[in-house]
C-alpha cells in the first residue's frame, strides 16, 4: 500500500499537507509503517519468548523412553506427583478469602469516604493511602512473630489476613474514587424513597458500580495468587503451600524433572493468565490508573 | 491484638456529634454511620498492616534473635545499613536493578511508543495484550522460565552456539560477572511492556493537529518529540517510574528463585536480606531495620517522582 493512499483514507487527514514530505511522529509513510511492523512483531516475540520456552518445555517428554512428540501427560503428572493439585487448592482457598473479604471491606470504607462527610475523613484516608506503599518486606517480620504467638501461623487465616489488609488499602482508595464519581441526585432520590445508607449502597450504588468492582476483584485475585513472600513466611510447616511457593520449592528440590517443573509453572500461571486474556481491559486499566495518586 | 486506629475512630465520632450537624446526619444514629461503614476495614487494616509496621519500627531498635528477649540497641541497626559491607552491597545491587527495571524500560518504551502510537498499523490491541502479559504472570513462574533460558544448556547458550559464538556461552546466573545483569534483564523484560503501554496512552492524548502544525513549521521529528511529546507525557513518565522503581526494590521472589542471592553475595538485594537475616540468620532486629529503610525509600521515591511531575505540569 502506498503512502498517498494511506493519507486519504481518513477524512480530514492529509488534506492540507504537502505530499511526500516526511511527517515526523505523526507518521504514515510506507517506511514508517514497515518499521512499525518490524518493531511490533519483534517486541511481541521478545515478550512471548520466555512464555513459549516454558510451554515448550512443559510439553517435552522428560526421558527419551517416553517417546517423541508432545506430551500433555506432564500436566497430569505435575498435578498429582508434583502435588500441584494440592498447592493450587490452597491458593484458591486463600484467594477466595482475600478477594471476598477485601472487596466487601473496601466497598464499605470507600462508600464512607466517597459519599459521606465526617470528622477525620482526610486523616483517615491518608492513613489508608499509606498502606498502598508499604512493602510486604517491612511488615512480614513482626507479622510472623506476633501471629506465631497467637497461633495463627500455618493457617489459612495467617496467610490471608495480612493480604486482606494490603488489598483493603488499595481497595479503599479505588472504591472511593468510584463513589466520588457517582451521581449525587441518585443517592438523594433513593434517600427520599426511604432507603437507608445500607440500601443505597447495596441496592443502588453497587449494582451500577460493577465495572469498578470487577476491576478490584481481578486485581486482588492476581496479587493474592501471585504473592510469594507472605505465604513463604507465614506457613513454615510446609503443609499449607500456595502454588508459587510449591513451584519455588519444587525447583529447589529436583534438579532433574525439568518437564514437570515447567508443567507446574504453566499450571501456576494459568488461572491469572486465562482471566487476563478474557478481561485484559480491567487489568491494564486497574494497574495503570491505580498507580495515579491524586 | 490491641489496635489504636479503631479506638481513634470511636473517639472522633464524639466531637462530630457535638459539632454543627452535617447535611446527611439527621439523627444521632446517622452521625455514627460513616464510622460503622469504615470500622471493619480499619480494624483489619490496623491490626494486620499499621500495627505490624509500628512493630517493625520497634523491632528495629533491638538486637533480637526471635527466641530470647531482645536488648535495646538504639540506632545501631540503622547504622549497620550504612556500615555493614553486606547490606551496603545489597543496596548497591538495588541501584543496579533500578537501572534495569526502570531506566532502560523507560528509554526503550519511549522510542517504541513514539514509533507505534501514530503509525497506522493493524493489531495494536493484540500487541498491547501481549506486551502487558509479563505483568500478570507470577514472578516465580517468570523466574523459572528465565532459569531455563540462562541454564548451561538453555535457550540463550544454544542460540549463541548456533551462531558460532560458543566462546560467549556461560552459566549466566552462576557467573559472578553476569549474574546481576542477568537478573536485571529479567526486570527489563518485565517492565518494558508496562511502560510502553503507559506511554502510548499518554502520547495518544496529544492532539494530532499539534504535530501537523509543527511539521508545517519545519520542526524535525526529533524536535517534535522533545518539544511536544515529552512535556505532554510527564504524568505517565512519573507513573511508569514509580511503578518500576518500586518493582525493582521488591525483587524478593525473583532473587529467591533465580540465584538465592548468589553466587556468593553477588545478587543479594535489600528485600532478600530482610528474609535471610530474619529467618535464616536470626538477626530479626537488623532485618526489621532493613524493611523500615526500604519502606522509607519507597515513600521518598513516590514523593520525589510525583513532586517533579507536578511542578513541571
Amino acid at each position: 500500500m502506498s503512502a498517498p493512499a494511506l493519507g486519504t483514507r481518513r477524512p480530514g487527514d492529509g488534506a492540507g499537507r504537502p505530499a511526500g514530505r516526511p511527517r515526523g511522529p505523526s507518521g504514515g509513510s510506507a517506511a514508517h509503517r514497515a518499521a512499525s511492523y518490524v518493531v511490533l512483531v519483534g517486541f511481541a516475540v521478545l515478550a512471548l519468548g520466555p512464555v513459549v520456552t516454558v510451554l515448550a518445555a512443559a510439553l517435552t517428554p522428560e526421558r527419551a523412553s517416553d517417546g517423541g512428540g508432545l506430551r500433555p501427560q506432564n500436566f497430569a503428572e505435575a498435578w498429582v506427583q508434583g502435588r500441584f493439585g494440592d498447592y493450587m487448592t490452597t491458593s484458591a482457598l486463600v484467594a477466595v478469602v482475600v478477594v471476598v473479604a477485601a472487596t466487601l471491606l473496601s466497598i464499605m470504607s470507600g462508600y464512607a469516604f466517597g459519599t459521606m462527610e465526617f470528622r477525620g475523613r482526610e486523616v483517615l484516608f491518608y492513613l489508608f493511602l499509606l498502606g498502598i506503599m508499604v512493602p510486604s518486606e517491612a511488615v512480614v517480620v513482626p507479622l510472623f512473630f506476633d501471629l506465631r504467638t497467637l497461633g495463627l501461623t500455618n493457617t489459612v487465616w495467617g496467610i490471608a489476613a495480612p493480604q486482606v489488609a494490603q488489598s483493603v488499602a488499595f481497595g479503599t482508595y479505588w472504591m472511593r474514587a468510584y463513589f466520588r464519581t457517582t451521581n449525587r441526585s441518585l443517592i438523594e432520590a433513593a434517600r427520599l424513597d426511604g432507603a437507608g445508607s445500607h440500601r443505597v449502597l447495596w441496592s443502588v450504588l453497587v449494582p451500577i458500580g460493577r465495572p469498578a468492582i470487577t476491576t478490584l476483584v481481578l486485581l486482588v485475585f492476581m496479587w493474592t495468587w501471585n504473592e510469594f513472600l507472605i505465604p513463604l513466611v507465614m506457613a513454615p510447616a510446609g503443609d499449607l503451600r500456595t502454588a508459587p511457593l510449591g513451584l519455588a520449592l519444587f525447583q529447589g528440590q529436583y534438579t532433574q524433572g525439568t518437564s514437570l517443573l515447567a508443567a507446574g509453572a504453566v499450571l501456576v500461571a494459568l488461572p491469572v493468565v486465562v482471566v487476563y486474556l478474557f478481561l485484559q481491559r480491567h487489568f491494564i486499566r486497574g494497574m495503570l490508573e491505580g498507580a495515579v495518586r491524586e | 491484638m490491641p489496635t489504636s486506629p479503631p479506638a481513634a475512630a470511636e473517639a472522633a465520632a464524639e466531637p462530630a456529634a457535638a459539632a454543627a450537624a452535617p447535611v446527611r446526619a439527621r439523627s444521632p444514629r446517622g452521625r455514627a454511620t460513616p464510622y460503622l461503614f469504615l470500622a471493619p476495614a480499619l480494624v483489619v487494616y490496623g491490626a494486620f498492616l499499621l500495627f505490624p509496621l509500628a512493630r517493625a519500627v520497634q523491632f528495629s531498635f533491638y538486637d533480637y534473635d526471635g527466641l530470647t528477649v531482645g536488648t535495646f540497641v538504639g540506632l545501631r541497626n540503622y547504622a549497620a545499613v550504612l556500615t555493614d559491607e553486606g547490606l551496603r552491597e545489597a543496596f548497591g545491587h538495588a541501584l543496579v536493578l533500578i537501572a534495569f527495571f526502570a531506566l532502560l524500560p523507560l528509554l526503550i518504551g519511549f522510542v517504541l511508543a513514539a514509533l507505534l502510537v501514530r503509525s497506522r498499523v493493524r493489531g495494536l490491541p493484540l500487541f498491547r495484550t501481549v506486551v502487558f502479559l509479563p505483568q500478570v504472570i507470577a514472578m516465580v513462574v517468570v523466574a523459572v522460565a528465565w532459569r531455563r533460558i540462562y541454564a548451561p544448556d538453555g535457550t540463550l547458550n544454544e542460540l549463541l552456539r548456533g551462531v558460532g559464538l560458543d566462546g560467549l556461552a556461560r552459566t549466566w546466573l552462576g557467573d559472578y560477572a553476569t549474574a546481576l545483569p542477568a537478573v536485571g534483564v529479567i526486570g527489563t523484560w518485565y517492565s518494558t511492556g508496562l511502560v510502553t503501554v503507559l506511554l502510548m496512552a499518554g502520547m495518544a492524548r496529544v492532539p494530532k493537529e499539534l504535530y501537523e502544525a509543527a511539521s508545517l513549521d519545519g520542526a524535525s521529528p526529533a524536535r517534535q518529540l522533545r518539544a511536544l511529546t515529552l512535556p505532554a507525557i510527564r504524568p505517565e513518565i512519573a507513573v511508569a517510574l514509580t511503578l518500576t522503581i518500586i518493582a525493582a526494590l521488591k525483587t524478593f521472589d525473583l532473587v529467591y528463585v533465580t540465584t538465592g542471592g548468589g553466587p556468593g553475595t553477588s545478587t543479594t538485594v535489600p528485600s532478600y536480606e530482610v528474609y535471610r537475616r530474619a529467618f535464616e540468620l536470626g538477626e530479626v532486629g537488623a532485618a526489621a531495620a532493613v524493611g523500615v529503610v526500604l519502606t522509607v525509600l519507597i515513600f521518598g521515591i513516590n514523593l520525589v517522582v510525583n513532586r517533579v511531575a507536578d511542578r513541571s505540569r
